[in-house]
């Protein structure tokens, strides 16, 4: 019978081949101009590091004074941690793995003649980094826990910037000139880059900025390297050290792979911001301690621009209009054939076999749009790439959002053929078969 | 031409008519909305920066080491003024859009009691502001022992140029030249004012704030050194700016050319608001694309009752009803569906407004918008109905008498 609607429908739509075409096209415009801000807004709120990030977590302490005053518009100082608090949080071992890190940029000084120093961007970081995070090498490796209690002076490089420095990625053993210090380079890992970039702090643009180099973060005290994140003090010396205990600037993450350990951590959380308090360090309430998960806590970054989610927005404001525009038209048109549809049902048609006879001449529309909101979404995408935000390169369809536009599309447009076919069954036969 | 007959006519077909009637609403609600935000995009892109940004270019230095600063600016001015055709090299902090590097809040008073605003710091070495190009209108620029050695990130005590701007919001109403504001420590007074200078981000700052700038004049100093600003004629000034790029290298072989950041004055202005026209894109394309929708959407809707109604129409020619008689029913009707829409559409808008105003923190929508969108929506509905209401006016009255 579906079959046989199928046939009546594509006839229907070629009896009125300019109506047809307006629907499909306004169906087609909608769901592109949707699909595209879709897509965007998919990709990034995308899981950064699929298959590990469940067992990802980030510990959040209170150590700000009573008094402290939030700026407006500024960070939120206790978005990261003091140096005193990450290193108790690194020796207590509570997690499977744990390490602190911090952003820097450093200015790289080849040896090679010809190639001109420049910056790059990277992070000071702990041992437990490259495994927590699954950071794949392409030589060597990582620093051991030993090299960051002795303040080792060793680094770890991507492949692009090794080979930029000396010619091939197989460097391991060789001497790196970071700003004025040098260190011996004991590892190389791929090209790697979660997008976003979401252990890094919330400065700079985190859906393209990549790390270049690994430095342990003991050292970056020692040497008391530049900081790129932000660092919010509240103490009443000026001079605020990385040691201060009033000052932070570091990101913390932890492995726990079971519910039960992540049950323990959050208890270790309070009960250590609570031994703080105890001690006059802490002046709030321990059970400000907060434990996100890595989507958790980028839910809360909220790293979408506005923009974007206006754009969202508009798309599907732009859906609405059009699915009125097409519940209209499908009305007049499917009331224009109540001679037909009183012979039907005159001949034994039930009012079910009218409803879905128009909602499969709907559903036909709506894939004819959606084949069209396909390619219009595929150049919506491709001038989203075109933009200079930090996003843009990421939008690219991938096959869930590809079904998910056709799906939508047949969704709206039977959606808006409910109405005209809801009030096509109810046409009285015996009046309109009198008339004809 | 009676409009009652075309209400009874209208009331036959409800659903379809106000289904279209809402259309055109959420069309006159997103189109009046829409022009504003890009009114708003518009707005900033051509926000006066005070400068001769067509001369102007910078060059930044970074990886230099501190020690060397006074020296390394010493080299770089006199390297880059014997470019050929550079008119002036002077040592200047910050760029209107270029890097932010003296943003703070000043007080008016010297316990700091009185806050005064968020202003941007432009500290520049002699020939700076001349160079920048901003016009004088009270006061005086500043003279050459003006320019004052300093050994902290402000000069501790400093005479001023402030723009009109911030002056107007510090002392509204007041004779700004001899006012005195502080940062932290720092003592300033006001000693000129200035028409514009914009700050280097105006984006992110509402209104007026856009232009609340102080220009410092100091002396090279660590905290003063690896910034510059070229004048060249504007014919000249890429070539100038390729020129300097080269002669850092040699001038300079301990610091590193910001590559991102030496850029001239034109490029910096069309890289900062790329992201606005991108919007300003986005947002025409919704409106068209809405405009586009809802046409079709009467052509398609009046194509039908025009056919629907070939026997009525053929009767009514046939008793006595004109061409034009026909064509303006359509017209009248459309126009009805139309202002039916306007009004639902204006309520919308206005209600969307307020949804943006809580949620984007957007301005509160003027009240001109409304009659503009009413004026495009309504013109729209007779450009679109036009086709079909002149194919109804060809029916001929034989139509009434044939086929039944």
């Amino acid at each position: 019978m579906v079959g046989y609607y199928i046939h009546m429908a594509a006839r229907s739509l070629r009896r009125n081949p300019v109506l047809t075409g307006l629907m499909v096209l306004a169906i087609g415009l909608g769901i592109g101009a949707s699909m595209t801000m879709v897509t965007v807004l998919h990709v990034m709120t995308d899981d950064p590091l699929p298959g590990r990030s469940a067992q990802l977590y980030t510990p959040h302490i209170d150590p700000l004074p009573l008094d402290y005053k939030q700026d407006g518009g500024g960070p939120d100082a206790s978005d990261n941690l003091t140096w005193p608090d990450a290193m108790a949080l690194l020796t207590a071992r509570r997690a499977t793995r744990q390490a602190a890190m911090a952003g820097g940029n450093l200015l790289l000084r080849p040896d090679r003649a010809g190639v001109r120093p420049f910056y790059v961007a990277g992070r000071y970081t702990s041992a437990d980094f490259f495994t927590m995070f699954g950071v794949p090498f392409v030589h060597g490796g990582g620093w051991s826990a030993a090299d960051d209690a002795a303040g080792a002076q060793v680094v770890v490089l991507t492949e692009t910037v090794a080979r930029k420095l000396f010619g091939t990625a197989d460097a391991v053993g060789r001497t790196v000139r970071l700003g004025e210090h040098d260190y011996r380079l004991v590892g190389v890992t791929t090209d790697w880059a979660p997008k976003p970039l979401f252990y890094a702090d919330n400065v700079g643009n985190q859906y393209s900025d990549a790390d270049q180099f690994f430095l342990p973060f003991s050292v970056a005290v020692n040497q008391d390297l530049q900081v790129s994140g932000n660092q919010s003090g509240w103490g009443k010396d000026e001079s605020a050290s990385k040691r201060s205990d009033t000052t932070t600037w570091l990101q913390f993450w932890v492995q726990l792979d079971t519910p039960a350990q992540v049950a323990a951590y959050r208890q270790y959380l309070v009960d250590y911001s609570a031994q703080q308090k105890g001690l006059g360090r802490f002046q709030r309430p321990p059970a400000n301690a907060k434990l996100y998960s890595l989507m958790g806590w980028l839910a809360h970054e909220n790293l979408v621009p506005t923009d974007v989610r206006l754009q969202l927005w508009l798309a599907l404001g732009f859906l609405f209009v059009c699915m009125v525009n097409i519940v209209a038209l499908l009305l007049a048109k499917f009331l224009r054939r109540s001679g037909e549809i009183s012979v039907r049902r005159a001949l034994g048609a039930r009012r079910r076999d009218i409803f879905v006879q128009f909602g499969v001449e709907s559903a036909l529309i709506g894939v004819a749009g959606g084949a069209l909101g396909l390619a219009v979404a595929q150049l919506g995408l491709w001038s989203i790439r075109q933009r200079p935000d930090d996003y843009a390169r990421l939008a690219q369809m991938d096959a869930s959002m590809l079904l998910g536009t056709l799906m939508l599309a047949v969704l709206a447009s039977m959606l808006a053929g409910l109405l005209p076919a809801w009030r096509a069954c109810r046409v009285p036969p015996a009046l309109q078969l009198k008339a004809m | 031409m009676q409009i009652r007959p075309i209400l009874a006519a209208l009331r036959r077909h409800r659903m379809a008519t106000v289904l279209i009637a809402l259309e055109i609403a959420l069309a006159c609600a997103v189109l009046c909305n829409a022009c504003f935000l890009i009114a708003g995009r518009i707005d900033a892109i051509q926000v006066d920066s005070g400068v001769d940004e067509a001369s102007l270019a910078t060059v930044q230095l970074a990886g230099y080491e501190n020690a060397h600063a006074v020296d390394l600016n010493a080299r770089v001015l006199a390297g880059l003024g014997s470019i050929a055709g550079v008119q002036s090299v002077s040592l200047l902090n910050s760029i209107p859009f270029g890097a932010r590097r003296g943003t703070a809040g000043i007080t008016t008073d010297m316990a700091g009691k009185h806050f005064g605003g968020v202003v941007e710091f432009y500290v520049g070495g002699p020939g700076s502001l001349s160079a920048l190009g901003t016009r004088l209108v009270a006061g005086r620029n500043p003279q050459p022992d003006d320019f004052r050695p300093f050994t902290a990130l402000m000069p501790d005590d400093a005479s001023v140029q402030v723009t009109r701007a911030l002056a107007e919001h510090l002392w509204p109403g007041a004779d700004p030249l001899g006012k005195e504001f502080w940062l932290d420590k720092s003592h300033f007074r006001v000693v000129g004012v200035i028409d514009h200078l914009v700050r280097p981000d105006p984006g992110g700052w509402p209104g007026d704030s856009r232009d609340w700038s102080v220009f410092v004049p100091a002396q090279s100093s660590v905290y003063l050194s690896g910034s510059y600003l070229l004048r060249a004629a504007p014919t000249d000034l890429p070539r100038v700016l390729r020129d300097a790029r080269a002669a850092i290298a040699k001038i300079a072989p301990d610091a590193v050319l910001d590559q991102d950041g030496t850029q001239t004055l034109g490029d910096l202005r069309t890289r900062s608001f790329q992201k606005d026209r991108a919007m300003i894109g986005m947002l025409v394309g919704v409106i068209v694309a809405l405009l586009l929708v809802t046409a079709l959407g009467i052509v398609g809707l009046a194509s039908f009752w025009v056919a629907q109604r070939r026997r009525q129409i053929g009767i009514r020619r046939a008793i006595g009803a004109t061409r034009r008689d026909i064509l303006h029913y359509f017209q009248t009707e459309n126009f009805l569906i139309v202002s039916f829409g306007i009004v639902l559409g204006m309520v919308l808008a206005y209600a969307l407004n307020l949804l943006l105003m809580t949620h984007y923190e957007l301005p509160r929508l003027p009240l001109v918008y409304l009659p503009i969108g009413a004026a495009a929506l309504w013109l729209l509905g007779q450009l679109a109905v036009l086709g079909p209401a002149l194919r109804a006016a060809a029916v001929p009255p034989v139509v009434a008498t044939r086929s039944v």
